[in-house]
């Protein structure tokens, strides 16, 4: 059997939804850092299946600007969190809660 | 089944074999990303998944895009996250203050599992039949080499490139202003 389209779609899809619970669940914002890539990489499995599936460049072209923007996240994020610890010494994204009313 | 395999003048069973170890591979590592109570290891366990996505890209015949997630992710982006746990002074060892309470948990698993049922519905509707149809076309055909990817960058998508570069010179003056001491 040829390889289907639906395989690599539903691995992005477990691969999401498993990034969205650590978003959800974790605490420690690293840890949350961490549940995005997963969340990015599952969006470039479908990105570079339906560039190969049309034969065309143009979405793995997508996806090596989606790799660019995480690197650029995951810079200003983890510049984010040291300076959330060095103000609260911690770094639970529950404590940070400065804008409840 | 022999005068099915010739029938047919390729086999696809290594692709297949391959495609689901690594997939169950990538979704078990994932899994561990998520649910490990070790900060270190949770960044370990993060590298098997993004190495399995670069196999899956190579399988797709996407090889710039494998080798630019190699570079990038597993050499840059793993040890930046291992730089922010130990400038943190995380635990590095086992604890268990990285997850939320257990109602936050149950939501979560409830949210992550509602969508990906609607998400594997509408694959399932949409995308049935289709196939990858990797041996019927040469390399060229799959519009995935290092020559098209380049040709493709630097014509049609020349202005969101150059966009990508001044967004990565912001984020890096960005992270600078940010980390500083002052």
């Amino acid at each position: 059997m040829d390889l289907m389209l639906n395989q690599f779609l539903f691995l992005g899809a477990i691969l999401f939804c498993i990034g969205v619970y650590g978003v959800l669940a974790r605490r420690n914002a690293v840890m949350v850092l961490m549940s995005i890539e997963l969340i990015l990489n599952s969006v470039n499995i479908n990105l570079v299946a339906f560039s190969t599936m049309w034969g065309v460049a143009s979405g793995a072209v997508f996806a090596l600007f989606v790799i660019a923007v995480a690197a650029a996240e995951v810079g200003v994020g983890l510049a984010l969190v040291l300076m959330l610890y060095r103000n609260m010494r911690s770094i639970d994204v529950d404590r940070v809660d400065l804008m409840k009313g | 089944m022999s005068a099915l395999l010739a029938q047919t003048t390729y086999t696809y069973l290594p692709e297949q074999v391959g495609f689901w170890m690594i997939a169950i591979l990538m979704v078990v590592a994932a899994l561990r990303v998520v649910t490990t109570k070790n900060v270190v290891h949770a960044a370990l366990w993060l590298v098997v998944v993004l190495a399995g996505v670069a196999a899956q890209f190579i399988l797709l015949a996407s090889e710039f895009v494998a080798v630019t997630q190699v570079l990038v992710y597993i050499g840059a982006i793993v040890v930046l996250l291992l730089f922010g746990v130990m400038l943190t002074k995380a635990p590095l060892g086992r604890s268990d203050d990285l997850d939320g309470p257990k109602v936050q948990k149950g939501v979560a698993v409830v949210i992550a599992l509602a969508l990906l049922g609607m998400m594997g519905w509408v694959l399932a509707e949409s995308w049935r039949d289709t196939k990858l149809d990797l041996h019927g076309r040469t390399v060229g055909e799959l519009g995935q080499t290092t020559g098209q990817l380049s040709d493709s960058i630097f014509s049609t998508y020349l202005l969101p490139f150059e966009a990508v570069s001044i967004l990565l010179l912001a984020a890096l003056i960005g992270a600078i202003v940010l980390a500083r001491r002052d």
